[in-house]
């Protein structure tokens, strides 16, 4: 395997996979939404490295075999753009869409999540909560965030 | 390209020019069920055609565009992902009657909205491309196809509650489709090539630490896909939010496509001769983190997506053991739950909609109100648990049966699938005695008509029923010919282990030396006599291998 890598490229992989990864542990979806681009960015460069050193354009008649690049990678980094373009395009309509039913865009937690806090009470004792209580749980928590986002 | 080439194709193009017609038919309801239920249909016969004619004269490979096979994209039907398209596509057209009927009667017979049809079509072109491509990189195509439907299926009609479930979905598959997408990108640095068959014999030549990084890295992946435990927290939580018939589509399909992907790349590529302690210390936490997460739960169809996790971990136990019995074990653990876990949600469903609530609390004694549902909930019922003579108990056989002959790890997992079963007849019996039994309750009048989610009217249309008895039918007939069906299987899992008929097949018989056809069970390479035929392999490729990576 004779494969080298750009010193400056894989400092660019690191630094768009970091960036990306970070931001998909926000709360905001329009964060995660440019998370996942960055994070697709970063792939797809991935994908062009994979191919080796730049070379000439693959174009079979004109430019001699030994000195053209490797068009495979190009062509699965062209479908992958495609792809996550479509996708963050998907996602930016969910994200309208959750701004125009909720209110706000933030990815909330687990249902289960919620109702397990919800039982716990104030003093970290758990406390067997009927069904009724449990039921009303996620409403009661989204209020409460609505309280919070008033505050702000 | 022959004309058993071409019927490869099939499976792809039926759906994807079906859901092309249906867009353009969209304005007639009644015309796209029809172009939903014959294309579906269509493919459910080539896909026996191919389970047939791969069975008795070996994989069927069709080369796209005349590109020879390391260079072009090929599909390819061998035993498994034959037999895997046959029953994914026969729970497909049962759950679209079933969602045909249920749209029927809620939104009326000409007002039923136009965009499920096209997406359903698509979701079923993603799953035939996955389960036949032959190349790493289609395969992540196959699922993004398959994804991005899912995406819009299970947030269509959105609610604020579908947009919170929606979110979490959506977010985690792009994740991991990011991930599958490094995944290709580095196994193309690695070795040049994204051909499964070609990789088979390329990634054997990498060193030890490459390949591991590499194997773990699909792992991840394909292990959120399939929803196994560490990675299954967005499951339980997406999936009870959308309607029945489309949290039995993915239940059904979606997790078991990543299972099918982990069995491909796993035994493909990065074969092994010992069970892989990994996997299987995976598979046990899966299996017991799943079932007691079932039992935990009121809502009905979060209990349903647990016990689902928690049978991700049965197919995982047959893939971690690592020999033909145990991958003959998984294809028909496979076969198996995808009719099964289907079948429960798509009464599930029906359940929902008589009793108004999905809290198991507040239903109670439908055994006298509505006895059909009873017969209906109890045959699928049982054979998730796995009672004798269902299909989940020739199912689960398959799978101890496979763990008991090999090492002592693999024996305590196969303790863990006894327990795991005794878990899922638990939580099955409470849901059968808390609904079924008791006195009846009056049914809920539902809050939002327009979440399609619960509609609690004893308003079911006849299709409903027709679908889900349909897929419990299937399941009897899996269990009646459980004989050739494992039969089958342990013929795929041959293949899959040895690799020898998928390769030469793919690449043609020169370049895959000593790959004489099927090689019957006892010739299995085991131990030194495996890593000397990869070994072999590895030579035999090497100069091919450089001749691409030196540039």
């Amino acid at each position: 395997m004779n494969i080298t890598i750009n010193l400056s490229m894989a400092l660019v992989l690191a630094v768009l996979y970091s960036v990306g990864f970070y931001l998909l542990m926000q709360r905001s979806l329009m964060r995660i939404l440019i998370g996942i681009v960055v994070l697709g960015h970063g792939a797809n460069l991935l994908l062009q490295l994979a191919g080796g050193a730049p070379a000439r354009a693959p174009v079979l008649d004109a430019v001699p075999p030994q000195e053209i690049s490797d068009p495979l990678p190009q062509a699965l980094a062209l479908t992958a753009i495609v792809i996550t373009f479509a996708l963050t395009t998907y996602l930016l309509a969910l994200g309208y869409r959750s701004w125009v039913l909720v209110g706000h865009d933030e990815v909330q937690d687990d249902v289960e999540d919620r109702r397990i806090a919800a039982r716990r009470g104030p003093d970290g004792a758990m406390e067997e909560g009927t069904a009724e209580e449990t039921e009303a749980a996620p409403e009661d928590t989204a209020d409460s965030h609505e309280l919070e986002e008033g505050r702000r | 390209m022959t004309l058993l080439q071409a019927f490869v194709t099939l499976p792809v193009l039926l759906p994807m020019l079906g859901a092309a017609a249906s867009v353009i038919v969209s304005p007639r309801a009644s015309l796209q069920r029809v172009i939903g239920v014959v294309t579906l249909a269509l493919v459910c016969v080539v896909a026996g055609v191919l389970l047939v004619s791969a069975d008795s004269y070996g994989p069927v490979v069709a080369q796209l565009g005349g590109w020879p096979a390391p260079m072009g994209i090929v599909l390819v039907a061998d035993r498994m992902s034959a037999l895997l398209l046959l029953i994914s596509t026969l729970v497909t057209l049962a759950v679209l009657v079933y969602a045909i009927d249920q749209r029927i009667s809620d939104y009326g017979r000409e007002t039923a909205s136009t965009t499920f049809h096209p997406i359903f079509l698509l979701l079923s072109t993603g799953v035939s491309l996955a389960y036949l491509t032959g190349d790493l990189f289609t395969l992540f195509v196959a699922f993004e196809i398959m994804l991005a439907s899912s995406y819009v299926l299970i947030t269509r009609r959105t609610s604020a509650s579908r947009i919170r479930s929606g979110m979490t979905y959506v977010i985690v598959s792009l994740m991991s489709s990011l991930l599958f997408l490094t995944a290709v990108g580095m196994v193309y640095a690695a070795t040049g090539s994204v051909n499964l068959a070609d990789l088979a014999g390329r990634v054997g030549m990498l060193p030890e630490g490459l390949k591991t990084v590499l194997a773990l890295l699909l792992v991840v992946v394909f292990g959120i896909k399939a929803a196994i435990v560490p990675l299954h927290f967005w499951l339980p939580d997406s999936y009870p939010n959308a309607p029945a018939p489309v949290t039995a589509l993915f239940a059904g399909l979606l997790t078991k496509v990543g299972i099918y992907a982990l069995l491909r790349t796993q035994t493909l590529v990065f074969p092994q001769d010992h069970p892989s302690t990994l996997l299987l210390v995976i598979a046990a936490v899966t299996m017991v983190v799943g079932a007691l997460g079932a039992v935990a739960q009121d809502d009905l169809n979060r209990l349903l997506s647990f016990l689902l996790v928690s049978h991700i971990g049965f197919m995982l136990f047959g893939l971690a053991v690592y020999t033909p019995s145990g991958i003959a074990g998984t294809a028909l653990y496979i076969v198996h739950h995808i009719t099964v876990q289907a079948t429960l949600f798509l009464v599930s469903g029906l359940i929902t909609r008589r009793t108004g609530t999905v809290s198991i609390a507040q239903m109670g004694g439908l055994a006298q109100t509505a006895p059909h549902l009873a017969v209906l909930f109890a045959i699928p019922a049982i054979t998730l648990a796995g009672l004798p003579p269902t299909s989940g108990f020739v199912a689960k056989l398959a799978l101890l049966r496979a763990g008991a002959g090999a090492t002592p790890a693999a024996e305590i997992v196969a303790a863990f699938v006894v327990l795991a079963s005794l878990l899922t007849l638990y939580a099955v019996a409470r849901v059968w005695v808390r609904v079924f039994w008791g006195t009846p309750k009056e049914p809920l009048v539902d809050n939002d008509p327009n979440d399609e989610l619960v509609v609690g009217t004893a308003r079911s249309a006849r299709g409903m029923y027709v679908g889900a008895s349909s897929l419990i039918v299937v399941s009897i007939v899996i269990a009646l010919f459980a004989g050739p069906l494992s039969a089958i299987a342990s013929r795929a899992g041959d293949d899959l282990q040895t690799r020898e008929a998928y390769r030469s097949a793919v690449l043609g018989p020169d370049t895959a030396p000593g790959g004489p056809g099927p090689v019957p069970v006892a010739a299995v390479p085991q131990g030194p006599a495996a890593a000397g035929g990869g070994a072999a392999i590895g030579a035999m490729t090497a100069d091919d291998a450089e001749g691409t990576t030196s540039r």
